[in-house]
């Protein structure tokens, strides 16, 4: 069973961008999958087409097999959406937000209340549910409208970039959150520039870019397609210059860390055997970059450089 | 369409504007209630007493229900244009727009809203003309249904303003160019009668013109126009109003991208 089945996916401005470039995209019924772009890249554009909140151009879009052009009413049921941006009206109250949107979907007030209740709580809001929401930090704001998409206890949640500009103390919270209500069988689409969010929640990833998807997988196979990671050595003893080392580059930082970066075929064990025959002792190690962060660099890159991206001039 | 979904959809989007309706009472309630004893002091009180009778009626009570159709159609108008813009404008409608109620529901929500504000501010400015005038109502069924009716046609024509508005000017625009206008020249303060045979038939084409005399007759027995006509525009208005706004909203104008 398809939570969203996406075939064919166009749309165009009326000035003329061409914001999505007939992208396909499958996802399953209780999966965990991040969509990831860069800016402009059309992610929202597509979460705006699945939510009918933007009118597509041509192409199809089915949420658990009912198709937004035939059954609009039915699919919008299923889905639960936090936008990238607040839409709320901040001068209402928390409580009259989530209870409005359950009258929205048609849930009873009796009913609404008890999920308004169960919901508030759980997102730690319970106790501010009669303040206006503009009253509500930032993160209590996010919070709410997760509260808001979940009241309907819809079958597919869709979060854009549900954790921008929130500390990381909530951040990881939310991260909790959000893992428990997928393992609960709740099917998650999330957008993200936080890579490490997408890495650590996800189990499949689609990467869009100008309006194509340009990567489509499981996050384990499209993680073992990284060529190259770079790590961070921070050395017992101060060195002025890199150390050559037979078979890796490295490089020096400015706050006396060494990098060096690995091949994906490599052994950690070569390197610390180099390590050890030039006497360097290592008190600790990391990832320069995110993993996945580097992944999506290189795809976006080698899109650029590849020959059918090139642009005629002007 | 799912029935019952719809309806608890309704109930909760007519909730949601009568709170809003009652919560900011100051903007909503208060100044058309000042607005309207202003009118009865000066126009009815002051200026009318010179004036003497008209169609047989003092002048106060004459312009008595010609000011509560203004009120009632200004705050229809009003209900729903601040409401539906502000929803657009905070982004809010969004919280309408991903749900599964209906179009439909959406535009009868907001126009009961709208109708809802204007006969609470119709029955407020009813008992500060009674402080001024005797109101006998000939004929209540008539003075109901033509109230509910003209200010469903006005809180759809504010539905429609709302959704090609686009900041916050737009708003403003049709209410001051054309629903004052029309409303002064709809009949509230005088009689056709009174006006060249040329005036009297452009005052025809004008719609509040038959609202406000049907209402009149409803409250007086006395009208410039045939009641049965008045009826028949007004829900001919309403129908092609209704059909406008949710060809509209499905097609998404001035709500999705």
């Amino acid at each position: 069973m398809y939570a969203l089945t996406i075939r064919n996916l166009t749309k165009t401005y009326p000035n003329g961008v061409q914001a999505l470039k007939g992208i396909d995209l499958v996802v399953k019924a209780g999966d965990f999958y991040a969509l990831l772009g860069p800016n402009g890249a059309g992610k929202t554009t597509a979460i705006g087409i699945i939510c009918s909140l933007v009118n597509k151009t041509a192409g199809q879009v089915e949420i658990f097999g009912h198709s937004i052009d035939d059954d609009l009413a039915t699919a919008k049921s299923f889905i639960g959406l936090v936008p990238q941006e607040l839409n709320m009206n901040l001068f209402d109250s928390v409580h009259n937000i989530v209870l409005n949107q359950a009258g929205y979907y048609g849930i009873a007030r009796p009913q609404a209340l008890q999920r308004a209740e169960k919901y508030l709580s759980e997102l730690r809001l319970w106790d501010r549910r009669k303040d206006v929401a503009r009253a509500l930090s930032g993160g209590m704001k996010r919070r709410l409208m997760i509260a808001r998409a979940l009241i309907h206890e819809p079958r597919l949640l869709i979060l854009d970039e549900p954790t921008a500009g929130v500390d990381i103390e909530i951040r990881r919270s939310m991260w909790k959150y959000l893992k428990r209500i997928n393992e609960e069988g709740t099917t998650i689409i999330l957008t993200t520039h936080y890579l490490e969010e997408a890495e650590s929640l996800c189990r499949h990833v689609a990467i869009i870019d100008e309006g194509s998807i340009i990567e489509d997988a499981p996050m384990g196979e499209v993680l073992r397609k990284l060529q190259r990671e770079v790590f961070v050595l921070s050395l017992r003893d101060s060195v002025t210059k890199a150390p050559r080392l037979d078979g890796f580059e490295t490089l020096l930082r400015d706050d006396g860390d060494v990098e060096v970066a690995i091949d994906s075929r490599q052994s950690l064990n070569i390197l610390f055997d180099a390590l050890n025959n030039k006497d360097i002792t290592v008190l600790s190690m990391r990832n320069k970059a995110n993993r996945l962060e580097e992944l999506f660099m290189g795809l976006v890159e080698n899109k650029q450089h590849s020959p059918a991206s090139a642009r005629p001039p002007g | 369409m799912n029935l019952q979904l719809n309806w608890i959809a309704l109930k909760t989007l007519v909730r949601k504007e009568i709170l809003r309706v009652t919560r900011i009472w100051v903007q909503t309630i208060v100044p058309p209630a000042i607005t309207m004893t202003l009118y009865f002091i000066i126009f009815g009180n002051l200026i009318g007493r010179r004036i003497g009778t008209m169609d047989g009626y003092d002048y106060m009570q004459y312009i008595a229900p010609g000011l509560i159709m203004m009120s009632v159609i200004t705050n229809s108008y009003g209900n729903v244009v601040s409401s539906f813009f502000g929803a657009k404008f905070g982004r809010h409608i969004e919280e309408m727009l991903v749900s599964p109620m209906s179009n439909a529901t959406i535009i009868i929500g907001h126009v009961a809203g709208g109708v809802m504000r204007g006969l609470l501010v119709g029955a407020l400015v009813s008992m500060i003309a009674l402080g001024f005038t005797r109101l006998e109502v000939e004929h209540p069924l008539i003075t109901l249904s033509m109230v509910v009716l003209s200010s469903t046609v006005f809180a759809l024509a504010g539905l429609i303003n709302s959704i090609f508005a686009r900041k916050f000017d737009d708003i403003a625009i049709i209410p001051t160019f054309v629903l004052t206008p029309l409303t002064y020249l709809g009949g509230v303060f005088y009689s056709i009668s009174l006006l060249p045979a040329f005036w009297q038939k452009v005052s025809l084409a004008n719609p509040i013109l038959y609202m406000v005399n049907a209402f009149r007759f409803g409250i007086l027995g006395t009208s410039d126009i045939s009641i049965a006509y008045a009826y028949l525009i007004v829900v001919l208005f309403v129908i092609g109003l209704f059909s406008v706004s949710l060809a509209l909203l499905n097609r998404g104008v001035g709500i999705r991208e």
